[in-house]
Order: structure tokens, then sequence, then C-alpha cells
């Protein structure tokens, strides 16, 4: 397909010349992969073809749209009316998201446009209707968007799920994904099906380098507090900057900093994912009209419309991941073929060599991640509900379809057979369900049992489980919104409270109706609002890196001096972590021994390594007391000295912990609720369904428990503990851990080491508590009576 | 230690750690809020298949406080079933279960809103609307004093939710016994107005006593000087 002249004029009246990749695309006869910088006209360049192709008539839905966000979609429909209404082209756009009307709903069930642009979880609800077969029948094309991101988790397997289903329904579909620099493209191109892999001009290098500040980098923490007036100088030299933080605790706490010390008064506004919709959209229009110097902002920045005013990206604490950091820089300056400007700042010492090691990274353009698992089947199991809600279906078929998907490539029969049953019968070892299967076979079809089932199964559609969270709000009649907090923080809370949200101290005066009400009150020290959502662990090259760095002195010429000597006595006193070599300290502290391991395995994996080896501990009668986990490091303290550390990393040993004690944490209960969410084992909670009301639903954790009692190789815990690997737990970077390391170096010393020193000053110490808990509880509830007068 | 006593409308009574009630003086054994069969019924309504185990665990929970008490009398406090076609509906090996804990003693149905049938013939024991005998035993709180069910209070101690006994004045309300039940916290506005004031004895592996609706909370302060 060639540009035709009407095209041609348009992006000559634009002042533009086509991009080699946008002909490429045009070019392309069968599925492609675009890789693209931001600002590479990567949107337009997925929609041309449509374009070209709509100059004719065309009956139904022709292209359909796929974007991570609801915003990107009304975004687009925007954009692309420009070229529509100047080429003069009868095509009619429309989105379709959670937030469109149920009457515009209906009609596109029967008149589709001939441009649909929506989520992933629309098109899945799409997909589960009987309709789904006309709507998509006569579908040409079909664009995927972001799609790196999208891939990063379950929601891009269910995509996938639902493309090999639009590839069933429209089996001449020309499949486009839209991607940011990604490590290996190819594997990207797998992961959508199989697609020819189109790579833009990068653009120039970055011009990106540490921040010069005024004081050095504190030993310990994360909020990079110290850098505020070099930071405010910068923003005051930019146009517009972006400050990224790492979490949305520190975003809260930076925001109110920086604004103590905004002696200029910059605008300067905040944005993440718990703050109030109306306040993000606030913050987006005014980022969008040039109102705001600057934005604090966390990951949920790291998509979205893009702001060409942008020229500058600051991130503040570790970049944990090279691929998110280049993602992130490339925020700034959406000009095609202009530098983005970055600046990092690192927010201690052990970061201060992390974003050493990633500016490195960066520049070799040796970008990370972690090969994806197979497709998980939690989503499969969501994915045989919803086809039997659109109509009844044959197994073989069915399986056939699911294996085009590229995340189900290799999925073998028996587990497509194990989803199915549970589906079907819930399959558990007690057959109790034989009467009211969910899913009956007849006539070799499998369909749902009860037509009114496809309701709630409908209701339970995606991939992503939020923390239980309550809404924040003034108080008093129409208070306005200001956010959300987690369920396990509101419950800590006693009226008279202060915590920070939405750059606001105020005041807990009441839970009503499952919202939290509080009042202004600017004075007071607040609690920090606490969002546990999955901590971003230091990507394994990444720790790599960092690791290689800290054991070859002759590198440390590249860190600053302060670095250098901290590097140095730890040489001399102890010994450095060096690649090959695990690296290990005993020392008494305080009437205390203590315990440290240089693992560089990532947060979440040190964490477990944490909880397990405690364990052991506990058993050999070593008396530990608590320990402490950072993305390198692990420290613990006890009442005996550990003088033999092999033991304790015996790999079978931890291996078997994991399976019988990790299995009753917490971290486990968590991951099986969103595993039991998404397969739909449990009915999400939907908001206005979960007033106050007696018999509110009772926990997961109640399921989880039952099952490991009665039914221990039930599917649902297997797909756990396949997680468990990963994500929280992560246990698959501490057997990574020990197979890069072939020795083991012990010291015996008299004090605190250079190293370790930082770990005593970190927050998140996890107590040991045997019967501690109980002990606590007790304790409580003593205190109470005896608060009362009742004892 | 596992159960607490405690005073109620002139008698001496034992909130045990399981949620169940032990009266000695009459060696009554009450538990409320069974709902054997809830997932059954949940998946004859074309909800979601829950792992069916939670009659089983029901029961294995009852068995251990029968073996440990061993009462002359059992009571279920309303809403044993989850419904009366759950109730019809349990397996065999089930009723055979119920039929021989309830060997040698009273068994008796208190019924609830959710189980207002006639009990089913392969059960043990008969169902009554109420018990007026030295204390008055009711599915839901009505006029007091009264030893009821119905609501399923629980409160959260030391960061974590546990289901309770709610003492008050007129009322005792007990929690509910059956493994899938939610809970209603004791200081939801429902509960506050029938025990504005009491204790709450928390179950779990111990029972523990806790006051509720006293004015001055300062929780925090109360767990540090204990020593927590």
């Amino acid at each position: 397909m060639t540009l035709p002249p009407a095209f041609r004029d348009w992006f000559a009246a634009q002042g533009w010349e086509p991009h080699p990749h946008q002909i490429d695309l045009l070019n392309a006869t069968g599925d492609s992969l675009l890789i693209a910088p931001t600002g590479g006209g990567k949107t337009l360049a997925g929609f041309l073809p449509s374009l070209v192709e709509l100059q004719a008539p065309h009956k139904g839905m022709h292209t359909l749209y796929v974007s991570p966000l609801k915003a990107l979609t009304a975004d687009i429909a925007r954009n692309l009316a420009r070229p529509v209404e100047a080429l003069g082209l009868q095509v009619r756009i429309e989105d379709r998201t959670g937030d469109t009307r149920a009457s515009q709903k209906a009609r596109q069930k029967v008149d589709p446009p001939d441009i649909l642009l929506t989520t992933p979880e629309s098109l899945a609800l799409m997909l589960s209707y009987e309709q789904a077969p006309a709507i998509f029948g006569g579908l040409r094309r079909v664009v995927l968007d972001e799609l790196h991101a999208l891939a990063e988790n379950k929601r891009g397997d269910q995509l996938m799920l639902g493309l090999a289903r639009l590839r069933t329904l429209a089996p001449d579909l020309i499949v486009t994904g839209l991607s940011a620099t990604v490590e290996d493209p190819d594997r990207l191109a797998a992961f959508m099906g199989g697609a020819r892999v189109i790579n833009a001009d990068p653009g120039p290098d970055p011009d990106i380098a540490m921040l010069p500040t005024a004081r050095s980098a504190p030993w310990s923490g994360g909020g990079g507090h110290y850098a505020i007036p070099d930071v405010l100088a910068e923003v005051a030299r930019a146009t517009t900057t972006i400050i990224f933080m790492n979490t949305r605790a520190q975003a809260e706490l930076f925001f109110q900093a920086i604004w103590a010390q905004n002696d200029d008064n910059l605008p300067i506004g905040l944005h993440h994912g718990s703050l109030a919709r109306e306040a993000r959209q606030r913050v987006e229009a005014a980022m969008a009209a040039g109102e705001l110097r600057a934005v604090v902002a966390t990951g949920s920045l790291d998509l979205g419309i893009d702001w060409g005013a942008v020229d500058l990206v600051i991130q503040v604490g570790a970049p944990k991941n090279v691929k998110r950091l280049v993602q992130r820089i490339g925020r700034a300056n959406h000009r095609y073929n202009a530098p983005s400007r970055a600046r990092i700042v690192p927010a201690n010492r052990f970061e201060v060599i992390e974003c050493v090691a990633a500016l490195a990274a960066v520049r070799e353009r040796d970008l990370d991640g972690d090969p994806r698992g197979p497709g998980p089947l939690d989503v499969l199991c969501q994915h045989i509900l919803l086809t039997a809600c659109a109509g009844p279906f044959d197994a073989d078929a069915l399986f056939a379809e699911v294996r085009t998907a590229g995340p189900y490539a290799a999925l073998a029969r028996e587990d497509f057979d194990a989803c199915l049953d549970f589906a079907a019968t819930g399959g558990y070892a007690l057959r109790a369900y034989d009467r009211w299967q969910r899913l009956m076979a007849r006539d070799g079809l499998w369909r749902l049992r009860d037509p009114r089932a496809a309701r709630d199964l409908r209701m339970n559609i995606g991939t992503i489980v939020e923390p239980e969270s309550l809404k924040v709000r003034y108080r008093g009649r129409g208070g306005a919104m200001l956010g959300e907090v987690e369920e396990g923080f509101a419950a800590t809370l006693e009226p008279g409270d202060t915590f920070l949200i939405g750059g606001q101290t105020v005041r807990y005066d009441a839970l009503r109706e499952m919202v939290v009400e509080v009042t202004r009150q600017p004075a007071k020290e607040p609690k920090i609002a606490l969002y546990s959502g999955l901590k971003l662990a230091t990507s394994t090259q990444l720790s790599h890196r960092v690791l290689a760095m800290i054991g070859d002195p002759t590198r440390h010429a590249a860190l600053p001096e302060d670095t250098r000597d901290w590097l140095a006595l730890q040489a001399r006193v102890s010994a450095l972590p060096r690649p090959g070599t695990l690296v290990c300290e005993t020392f008494p502290r305080n009437g205390r021994w203590h315990f440290s391991l240089f693992g560089f395995a990532g947060r979440n994996a040190m964490q477990t390594l944490g909880l397990l080896m405690t364990r052991t501990m506990e058993v050999a009668g070593l008396g530990p007391l608590g320990f402490i986990a950072t993305d390198y490091a692990l420290l613990i303290w006890s009442l005996d000295a550990v003088t033999d550390p092999a033991p304790l990393l015996d790999r079978d040993a931890l291996r078997e912990g994991l399976g019988d004690w990790l299995g009753s944490n917490a971290v486990m209960k968590r991951s099986f609720r969103n595993v039991a969410t998404i397969g739909g084992l449990i009915q999400r909670n939907l908001p206005g369904t979960r007033k106050s009301g007696r018999q509110a639903t009772f926990s997961s954790d109640i399921l989880y428990d039952t099952l490991r009692r009665y039914d221990p190789d039930h599917l649902m815990l297997r797909i756990t503990a396949d997680e468990a690997r990963r994500g929280l737990v992560d246990f698959g970077r501490i057997e990574e851990m020990l197979d890069r390391s072939d020795r083991l170096d012990h010291r015996m010393l008299d004090r605190v080491s250079p190293l370790a020193a930082p770990l005593l000053l970190e927050y998140g110490r996890v107590p040991i508590a045997g019967h501690g808990v109980e002990r606590l509880a007790e304790a409580e509830a003593e205190a109470l009576m005896a608060e009362a007068g009742l004892t | 230690m596992t159960a607490h006593s405690f005073d109620f409308d002139g008698q001496r009574l034992e909130a045990r750690a399981s949620g169940a009630l032990y009266w000695p003086a009459r060696r009554w054994l009450v538990v409320a809020d069974l709902h054997l069969g809830k997932s059954e019924r949940m998946a004859r309504r074309g909800g979601a298949l829950l792992p069916p185990y939670e009659t089983q665990a029901t029961l294995d929970r009852l068995e251990a406080e029968i073996a440990a008490t061993d009462p002359a009398r059992v009571i279920s406090l309303g809403d044993g079933f989850d419904d009366d076609a759950a109730g019809r509906g349990l397996p065999d090996a089930i009723c055979a279960r119920l039929q021989a804990l309830a060997q040698g003693r009273v068994w008796i149905w208190v019924s609830g809103n959710h189980d207002p049938g006639a009990i089913c013939p392969r059960l043990p024991g008969s169902a009554v609307d109420e018990v007026q005998d030295g204390l008055i035993l009711r599915h839901e709180a009505g006029v007091g004093p009264d030893v009821s069910g119905h609501y399923h209070p629980c409160l959260r101690l030391a960061g974590q939710r546990r289901r309770c006994f709610l003492v008050g004045r007129d009322h005792l309300i007990l929690p509910a016994f059956g493994a899938y039940t939610g809970g209603l916290p004791v200081d939801d506005r429902v509960l506050s107005a029938l025990v504005p004031q009491g204790l709450a004895i928390a179950c779990g592996t111990r029972a523990l006593p806790v006051p509720v609706g006293f004015a001055p909370r300062s929780r925090r302060s109360a767990t540090r000087a204990a020593g927590a």
C-alpha cells in the first residue's frame, strides 16, 4: 500500500514528512510490531493503514484499538478526528470503556463504529456477548498500543486470549503492536503471536546524568529530601518537569517537603494512583494547559497523554529497572529527534551505586527485563467462563484457539482440562456440585448451566485486583473526595490521628458507610498513608551490574568520593560483595547478635529469605528477634550468634520452608486472593455492594485455609504456588542468588561493618513473632480492660 | 485458659475461644449461625463454586467442642442451615455424623431467618422458635435480657479481625460458628444500639475480653504501655 496523494498533501500541510517507520507499517502485509520512542508518531503510524483503507466504504467495525489507559482512548479519538476531518473521510470513531454510557454501549452492539477505541477489560466484556461474532466478524485491523506495558502483567495475557478469539472470528485480521523501547523485541513479537518487528530510528541519546547536589546522599532512607533545593533549582530552569518517585507514600512526603521550601511559589502538582479521579484530572488538565512548572508523580504518569512541554524528568530514588528508567526519560521532550533530558537523584548511598550502574546501562542501551512466565492459568479460567457466556463451545476447538495466543503457545492439554474442570465443577476432590455445575457439556458442547450466571461472570471481568481500599472524604455534607487508603491502613487509625493524602494533612474523624471522614488539620506531624502495593524490586540485570561494580575496586573511580571511601573501608574491615561470592557477616551490637547477608536478589526475595532464615534460626534455638530486608541485603538480629550460615542457606531446607511455613503467610494469602478473584472463585467486591451490612463478604483467607486443609492439590493453590516464584514472594530470585554464588564468604566481626551500618537505619523492620501475635493481642486486650477499669 | 467466664442475666457462663457458649450449671453448649450447606446453596443459585468443605470444617470444630465439654444439651441458635433446602440437601455422611454427635444428648435447632422451616428427618433433634428455661435463647435479639446470634459480631484486635461475643446488660450476642461467615463490627450502629456498653470477647486461640463503648479510647498508648 502506498500513501495516497491526499494523505501526502495532508502531511505536507502539517509541515511533516512521513517517518520511514510509518511508511514501513503501511507496506506491511502481515502482523507487525513497531518499536519506536515516544514522539515518533507511533499512534498515527498505527492508524495510517486503517485510514487509507477507510477511504473506501466499509460495513461494520474495521479497526479495533486497545490501550491500557482509558484516558488514552479519549485522547486518541480527539487526535484522529483532525486528519479524518481534513481528509474528508466518512469514518465514525468511538471509544468504549468502563466510563461509556450504557445507551452508547447498547448501540455499539448493533451498530459498531468503523474504529472502536477500548481497553483489554472492555474487549473481554464485548467478546462475552452472544453478538460477538456479528460485532467483530468484519474486523480488518487491530492496533495494540503501549504493548510493552500490557505485556508486563496479566492484562496482557487476557488481551492475547481475546486476540486469539478475534482471529477466529475474523481470520483475515492484521494486527499491529506499538511499543516503547524494550530489551527483546522478538520476545514481545512472540507474545503477540508472532509479528515482523519494525524498529523506528531510536533518536539521539538522552541527556541523562546524576543531579549534582549540595549535600551528599544520606546513609539510608528513600525520600531524597536532601536534594530538594537542587531539584527546585532545576525546576526553575526548565519549562515543565516531571519528578518521578518510586512509591505513593514517598510522593506524598516529597510533595509536602518541596512545598515547604518552595519560596518562589512555583506551581507544583501531585499525581498518583490513590488520588481521587477528579484530583488527578485537575492536575492533568493544568499540566496540559502549561499551568504547572512541575508535577510530583509515581508510575501513574509512566504512560499516558503526551505533554510536549515537558522538557525535564527527574527520577528521585533508585531507578530499580533500566527499561523503566529509559521509558520515564522518554516522557521528557516529545519532539522527535530531540534528546530527552533527565536527572537522577539517589536517595541513599547504596542507591548512588545503583544510579551510576543504571546510567552506564542506559548509555550502553542494555535494557533489562525478566522473561515472563507462561500464561497464567487463573486468567485462562476466567477466559473459559467468559467464552461460555458468549455461547456453547467445543473444548478441542477452544484449546487449539488458546494455543494460538503467544503466552499460551506451550499450554499443556492437561492444564487446559484442569482449568475447564475448575470452571465447570469447581475442580474439587470432593465432587460436591454435580447437580449445580457452572458449565455443563451437552451435545459435545460446553455451556452455562444457568444462563443467568453470565451477569455475575461479566461483573467479575478483569485481571486487576486492587487491595481493599476505602474512600477518603472531607467531613460534612458534600465533602470533597480526596482519594483512597488501603483498608489495612484505615484499620490502624484512631479518631484524632492525622495522615497525609493528596498533599494535605488531615485528621481522621470517623468511618461512615465505608468512607473515611476527615477534617483538614495542617499543623500536626502526620502518619503516612500506607500503600502496600507490589514493591518494585531492583531488576536482576541491574542488581548484577551493581554487584559487579561494588566487587571490582578498579571501577570505583566512577563513584563519588564519599561512596569510594565507604567501599574502601568495607574492603579493609570485612569483604566486598562480588560476583560469584555471597558475603555475610556476624557481629555484636547493643547486646544483640547481628547477621548481614549481601544477596542482591531484590527486595521481595530478600524479604522472603528473611522469613525463611529466621524460621530455621528459631528451630535452631538462636532466638531471632527481627530482620530488615532491602534490595541488596538482609540483616537479622538474634539472641545468639550465627556462626555457620551454610545450613541456613540450604536450598532444600529453604524450599521446604516455602511449602509448609510460608504457606500460612499473609503474602501467600494475598497472592491467593488475586488468583481466586481472577479465576472466578470469589466475586470481586463491586463498588456499592460493600456497605457495612451484616455478613459482608467473608475473607478469602478462610477459603485459602480451608483449601489448604481439605484440598491441598486444588488448582487455585497450584496457581498460587506458581506465582510465589515471582512477585511478592519471588522465590525464583532466591534460587538465582544461590545459583550464581559458588562461594560463601562469612566474616566474624567485632563491630558493625560499613556496608551493614546503613541497614540499621532502615525502616520496615519485621519482628519475629512465633507466638508473638497472640501475646500482642493479649497485651492489648489487658491494657484496654485496665483502661476501662474492668480488671 | 481457652474460655472466659462472665455473668449474664444472673447466670455464670463461659465464652469459649471457638465461639461456642457453655453454661456449666446446666451443661448446655450453644452455637449460633452454623450455616451448614452454605456453599451448596451458593452453587445452587448459580454463584461461585466455593470449596465444599465448610460443613465438614464446621462439624470438625463442633465435634471438638462437644468432646471438650460433654454437654447434656446442644443448642443451635438459628441459621443452623443456610436455607431450608440446604438442611434437606445435606449429604448422608454429614447427617450420620450429626446423629452420632447427638447420641445421649438433647439436640435443639432454634429456627432462624435462614431456616424457618421444619427439620429434615435424617437429622437429630427438634426445631423450636425459642428456648425459655432460666435464660431466653432466640435467634435474633428481642426484648432482653436474651441470648442470640444472627449478627455475626466481630472486632479488630492488634490488626486482626476476630469473631467475638458481645455482652451487654440486655443482650448476649454470639459470634457465628460456621466456617464461611462474614461479620459485623461491634461498633456498627446496629450492634451499638443493642449493646451500647459492655464487653466483647474475641475468639481465636484464646478468648480475650475487650471493653466496648467506653468513651476515651487511646488504644495505641495503651498498647505501648503494655510493652507491645
